[in-house]
């Protein structure tokens, strides 16, 4: 009986705590995000600091780092009402934004704790590299990332790829795309397709179709389901620029037709140039401009896309 | 030797009665709660964290133990004067300090092969409806027999730990011990340091006496091989071997000045 009381009294005062927790919460509103700081910068210094359980401490930063990119991420998100547009704009870096400043020192304390933290090298590159505000727009520091995996792993063929698509994708740097594409096949264990991929892009890098092709070789062959996603995504992201250019064809012929842009969509299903509202690969409708220029919508999950260089761009 | 066997299996009983093995409840807990949660947290690497955690928990938990335990072995019986019906039975005193240590020790070995026993479920668990080729990328299969490896050689640090609480404990206080006790827990496993010491300082002087202090100090940095184990990389069976010697040779080089020291100890 005493011990039920006890128990009851227990009870009562825990939630009367719960309660007046509550109640200070609603007087007095907490804030509603707290400013993300890294107390220790230096790599060195937390790798001292951890002693024995530098594994254990790597697993933590980079649970960091994940929560800290998606969070940044969902934060500037145009459907949380975040500035999507701010900075040098989509597909640049934007060095004066801070938004992803931490993300770097993160992923380089998480791998210089575990240098062979595989994953954190190799998700971190894509974090790192896509474009803002989908990720740093950071392509530079992407590749400085992966060199430092091949310094533990001189053979490790899959840093070699991701650089050589960091180059690729981001860069159109497709000379050095080609040369990491050809290191990496030449290393251990690499599979026969890097040496299709090092010849197609030398040849046809910046084109289409050869992304696209290397896109669905990755999705093929990617045995980690966040690269095969990231592929996915990526091949949408073509299809997506493919629809656009198809769009911007029907609108350029009704623009010429009748001196004048479409006000919008619905004029154009009118005239049966189209079936319906156009949307795309994910389901967003596409954007019509005032001065007839098709694009995609900002709160479309497949923004922003890639910057694809100006036809007749010189091979670097 | 009878009198080791049974003044230990005291100390193992005593060590239930004290609910030392709640750890083990403990540790279950966090387990199978990371293992819940990792995949709401991280993007990829779940079974790595799992290990790593798993291998962390294993040492800290064995390390409270070795200390908080090994620490009191001696002083408790002293404290609580039963030191004096100890004495009185047939058994010397060394006898007394070894069946003690070995006590502790086979408490460690226990729990921690439960706790093994705890990971190996956990991480089957995770394993369950991986397809082969996803576990294939990863750098050491789920169900490694090689984490084993990781976790005997955590015990066998533990147990120059516990050979070292012991030896503080049976000239100085509790808290002194414990102080004393992670105080060379720490520098153990940045004993390389003292090693390269020469090459940060200006006087010769202090850099010999650095590089004495490394032969001299117990060199705990050898025993951790959980980065290795975790990422799929062989740690050739010379160097446990070898480990492990090194650690048979310092426990008995503290057993022997434990007793030596505690056979001196006037208790008047």
């Amino acid at each position: 009986m005493r011990t039920a009381i006890t128990i009851v009294v227990a009870l009562v005062l825990l939630a009367g705590a719960a309660r007046l927790q509550a109640v200070r919460e609603r007087w007095y509103p907490p804030a509603l995000e707290e400013e993300t700081a890294m107390y220790l910068e230096s790599a060195a210094a937390v790798r001292r600091i951890s002693g024995p359980y530098a594994p254990l401490v790597a697993d933590l930063y980079w649970i960091r780092a994940i929560q800290y990119y998606g969070g940044t991420k969902r934060r500037l998100s145009p459907a949380q009402g975040g500035d999507a547009t701010s900075g040098a704009g989509p597909g640049a870096a934007s060095p004066t934004d801070d938004r992803y400043a931490l993300l770097y020192p993160m992923l380089d304390i998480t791998t210089t704790l575990d240098p062979r933290f595989n994953i954190a090298y190799r998700f971190g590159a894509i974090f790192l590299a896509e474009a803002y505000p989908n990720g740093a727009g950071r392509p530079d520091l992407a590749v400085q990332l992966l060199q430092k995996g091949l310094r533990d792993r001189p053979d490790k063929w899959e840093y070699m790829e991701d650089i050589a698509f960091v180059h690729y994708w981001y860069e159109h740097d497709y000379l050095a795309a080609s040369q990491w594409f050809e290191k990496g096949a030449e290393a251990p264990g690499a599979p026969w397709w890097l040496r299709s991929m090092a010849a197609t892009t030398r040849a046809r890098g910046g084109d289409r179709a050869a992304s696209r092709l290397m896109w669905e070789t990755i999705r093929q062959t990617t045995e980690i389901p966040f690269l095969r996603q990231d592929a996915e995504q990526k091949l949408l992201q073509l299809r997506a620029l493919d629809e656009i250019d198809a769009l911007q064809r029907a609108v350029d012929q009704v623009k010429a037709r009748t001196g004048a842009a479409p006000a919008d969509w619905a004029s154009l299903v009118r005239v049966r140039v189209l079936r319906g509202i156009p949307v795309d690969p994910r389901g967003t409708p596409y954007e019509l401009a005032p001065d007839g220029r098709v694009r995609l919508s900002s709160s479309s999950r497949l923004y922003p896309l890639l910057v694809e260089p100006p036809s007749g761009t010189e091979r670097r | 030797m009878n009198a080791i066997g049974a003044i230990a299996i005291n100390v193992f009983r005593e060590s239930v009665r004290d609910k030392v093995l709640y750890n083990l409840v403990l540790f279950a807990i966090l387990l199978i709660a990371a293992s819940l949660l990792i995949g709401e947290l991280t993007a990829g690497q779940d079974v790595k964290i799992i290990k790593d955690l798993g291998l962390t928990a294993t040492s800290i938990f064995g390390l409270f133990i070795a200390v908080f335990i090994g620490i009191g072995l001696v002083s408790k019986e002293v404290e609580r004067r039963s030191i004096y019906s100890l004495l009185a039975k047939p058994i010397t005193r060394s006898q007394l300090v070894v069946g003690k240590y070995a006590g502790l020790a086979l408490t460690l070995a226990v729990n921690i092969a439960v706790m093994a026993a705890a990971q190996y479920v956990v991480l089957a668990y995770m394993r369950w409806g991986i397809p082969p080729n996803v576990e294939r990328t990863w750098d050491a299969p789920a169900i490694d027999p090689a984490l084993l490896v990781a976790i005997a050689l955590i015990l066998v640090e533990l147990m120059l730990v516990t050979a070292i609480a012991v030896f503080f404990s049976t000239f100085s206080t509790p808290l002194l011990s414990a102080a004393l006790t992670f105080a060379l827990f720490i520098v153990g496993h940045f004993s390389a340091d003292l090693r390269n010491f020469q090459s940060v300082v200006e006087s010769p002087a202090v850099g010999r006496i650095a590089r004495g202090l490394y032969w001299v100090l117990p060199n705990l940095a050898q025993f951790d091989v959980k980065a290795s184990v975790v990422h799929g990389q062989r740690v050739p069976a010379g160097y446990v071997a070898v480990a492990v010697a090194y650690a048979a040779v310092y426990i008995a080089l503290l057993l022997t000045i434990s007793t030596s020291v505690f056979a001196r100890r006037d208790f008047k």
